[in-house]
């Protein structure tokens, strides 16, 4: 064993951070490099399909920014990594089908105007369910465990993951639930041949008010305000009169109230949802939020937007694009340079304790 | 709480050390002579769950290492059990007979005829080779990612479990080579054996275990093997010196770096430890099932042993291969058989309810099952306000 040699060999690992911080450089510059050659080849070899892939990419990363907004803004608040996050954003999608199509009966036949009601009543009944299902979960499984050691409550919210995917498989069934024809399903301009579907759009134009109502909650209002400051420093926080539980709580209802709307979109926009396809969309969020600089709300944005692209890239771009096999590994791939060698992320601050 | 303990160690000397664990190995090493005997087939466990129990409890020895010794919470522990198992898949089947290389490679292969293609070597020397093979790759993911701290490690670890899988179901693939054959699996690998040689001087040995009547009873006693062999090794690793290092970085790692213990090191061995284990399970599955698929390697395996050892109890052996063989018969066997009795199908549920052992458990007995004393009281010193330094003395 090597904890047994009783001379003291100079430690061969003791150069790693040292190396490391060479090799982030050479990584990271190399990376960017091929990045930028793979995009440049992929233009000029095809500048049509290119062009919509980007604006493909937009929607998927508004989509993942409004899950990757639940993951800041939790793990900022109490360092917990919610790995439920994914499972109740799969209860949007599938409260969204219920609600959207079974009880308002939207299919597609109904003008725009009346769709457009109806899909703002189902996001918000949609996100009012998830805020309180989330709150629900933090009261019963994570505040117990506030004061135990890091990885109780991480491995809660494993177990919390199951039990959401299991309650959905009881309700739902194993099968894809279906909410076809809410948004429409034809072409709003072409580029090439290559349409742009008027969904896609119609994603961002929903997220966008949401995120600007975020920002302002955030940035401008006593709850904010409250909520930075837990974040900062909870003792003081405590000490200042600020009720922290209720402000953890908040955070989660905020957290699945995005949840819910992005789930809501997701169902409309890709037509179809499953019991377990919130773990892997919530990993992929969680990489972006990461990828941006956890516990940052701008850089979880900006975090989705770039894995948005890339995976639209990956999927569709014809030359030398390694296919949406591969798509799973990339992103996991990114998540694993970016946490050892940037743990930061690209807009977050240098902690010490990070890495 | 320690009602159960208390009455363990009421007994006499002679009864603990020897007198039990007798009786339990030869109820363990005579159960596929008996089983059929006590004719409840529903709910008695069947040789191929004990043959399951024995790969799965091997898997939560080796995690408990990982999770339970030295605190590191890994979510990818699937990978190391996938690495274990394209070991007996690359070089005991007919994989690269003609599709990548023309040729035979055959090393003391155990009753494979020598017409057969492909690489053949010898099966028991694949065992340690895939346990070894594991333990390299436990190494290359540890080095670069053990300098993270907890949550980030879990995440990390989680990453490169659900990589791997995806690229040995991309492996027909890599650059134009077949080299895992993708989602199509490895079949069939050569089966455990003795050889004709040492078959014809000692006749209960069998040449091969395939030939024989009573196949699942040869592997069950070899997994009983593994298990028994873990077993000591996690014993006495956890009294060692690198053991004690363990815990002490556990429970503080900046005092454990003051105190002179090599972090990094101490780091890495407990994970080359854990993946060992975790790759000869692997390996012994699949050369017991013959076959591999990447479909086998998902990320609720990594979690379900995670369930073992948190069920069980982090850092208890005794605990861990209890929380092992109660999961293991539950998904396997139990849940259907309840199902059957209840009339609904509630195995498809089968992870809603570990997800809800995990919760409850960590909510209410976070130190498991039968804990071990130490982390027992780590796990409830924050909730009394105690040092947790101050209040260890005992052994565990």
């Amino acid at each position: 064993m090597a904890a047994d040699a009783p001379t003291a060999r100079k430690p061969m690992l003791a150069v790693l951070p040292r190396v490391s911080q060479q090799l982030t450089k050479v990584l990271g510059i190399g990376l960017l490099v091929l990045l930028a050659v793979w995009l440049v080849g992929n233009f000029v070899t095809n500048w049509q399909l290119t062009l919509s892939l980007t604006l493909t990419g937009i929607t998927l990363g508004a989509m993942y920014c409004l899950v990757a907004l639940g993951y800041t803004l939790v793990y900022g608040i109490i360092e917990l990594i919610n790995f439920a996050h994914g499972d109740v954003f799969m209860w949007g999608s599938m409260l969204a089908v219920t609600i959207g199509v079974t009880i308002l009966g939207l299919d597609g036949s109904q003008s725009g105007f009346v769709t457009a009601i109806g899909v703002i009543a189902t996001m918000l009944a949609a996100m009012l369910i998830c805020a309180s299902g989330n709150v629900f979960i933090e009261r019963f499984a994570y505040r117990p465990l506030r004061n135990a050691p890091k990885l109780a409550p991480l491995i809660t919210a494993i177990g919390v993951s199951f039990i959401l995917q299991a309650m959905a498989l009881r309700a739902y069934g194993p099968g894809e639930q279906t909410a076809d024809g809410v948004f429409p399903n034809s072409n709003l301009f072409s580029i090439g041949i290559y349409g742009y579907p008027t969904k896609n759009l119609l994603v961002v134009v929903f997220t966008i008010p949401v995120l600007l109502a975020l920002v302002y909650l955030v940035r401008n209002t006593r709850q904010g305000k409250a909520m930075r400051a837990v974040a900062q420093d909870t003792d003081a926080a405590r000490m200042m009169g600020i009720d922290v539980d209720r402000i953890i709580a908040f955070t989660f209802a905020l957290g699945g109230g995005l949840a819910g709307a992005g789930g809501t979109l997701f169902v409309f926009w890709q037509t179809s949802t499953r019991y377990d396809l919130g773990f892997q969309l919530g990993l992929f969020a969680f990489t972006a939020a990461v990828l941006g600089g956890i516990g940052n709300l701008q850089g979880a944005a900006l975090g989705s937007l770039m894995i948005g692209l890339l995976q639209a890239y990956n999927d569709g771009a014809a030359w030398h694009a390694p296919g949406s096999n591969w798509t799973q590994s990339m992103i996991f791939t990114i998540l694993i340079l970016v946490l050892v060698f940037r743990p930061e992320g690209l807009l977050g601050e240098q902690v010490a304790d990070r890495a | 709480m320690n009602r159960i303990s208390d009455l363990w160690y009421r007994l006499p000397w002679v009864v603990r050390r020897l007198v039990v664990p007798a009786v339990v190995i030869a109820l363990l090493v005579l159960y596929p002579k008996y089983y059929v005997d006590l004719g409840f087939p529903t709910w008695v466990p069947t040789l191929s769950v004990m043959v399951q129990m024995c790969v799965f409890v091997t898997m939560a020895l080796g995690l408990n290492v990982v999770v339970g010794y030295a605190g590191l919470l890994d979510l990818g522990y699937v990978a190391f059990y996938a690495a274990g198992a394209y070991v007996a898949g690359w070089f005991a089947t007919q994989q690269f007979a003609n599709i990548t290389f023309q040729w035979k490679f055959h090393v003391v292969p155990v009753a494979v005829p020598s017409t057969v293609s492909g690489i053949h070597i010898n099966v028991w020397l694949l065992l340690a080779a895939g346990a070894a093979f594991a333990a390299v790759l436990g190494i290359l993911i540890g080095l670069p990612t053990l300098r993270l701290r907890g949550d980030y490690l879990a995440i990390v670890t989680l990453g490169f479990g659900e990589i791997i899988p995806q690229a040995v179901n991309n492996g027909d693939d890599w650059f134009g080579r077949n080299v895992t054959n993708g989602p199509n699996g490895l079949t069939p690998i050569d089966q455990l054996g003795f050889g004709a040689t040492l078959h014809n001087h000692f006749a209960f040995l069998p040449a091969s275990y395939s030939d024989s009547f009573d196949r699942l009873n040869y592997y069950y006693w070899t997994g009983l093997a593994l298990v028994a062999f873990t077993l000591f090794c996690c014993i006495r690793l956890r009294d060692s010196r690198l053991g004690r290092a363990w815990v002490a970085i556990r429970e503080d790692e900046i005092a454990a770096a003051a105190m002179g213990v090599p972090l990094m090191r101490t780091k890495t061995w407990a994970y080359a430890i854990g993946a060992f284990f975790g790759g000869m399970a692997g390996c012994f599955y699949a050369i017991q099932k013959s076959s591999t698929f990447p479909a086998d390697f998902s990320l609720n395996i990594s979690i379900f042993v995670l369930c073992m050892v948190i069920l069980g109890g982090m850092g208890n052996v005794w605990g861990v291969m209890l929380g092992g063989v109660v999961l293991t018969y539950l998904n396997y066997q139990g849940l259907g058989a309840i199902g059957k009795t209840a009339n609904i199908d509630i195995s498809i549920y089968s992870f809603g309810i570990f997800g809800g052992v995990i919760v409850a458990m960590m909510l209410l007995r976070p130190e498991g099952l039968i804990p071990s004393r130490r982390r027992r009281v780590e796990f409830r010193a924050a909730e009394e306000g105690v040092a947790v330094g101050q209040a260890v003395v005992t052994h565990e």
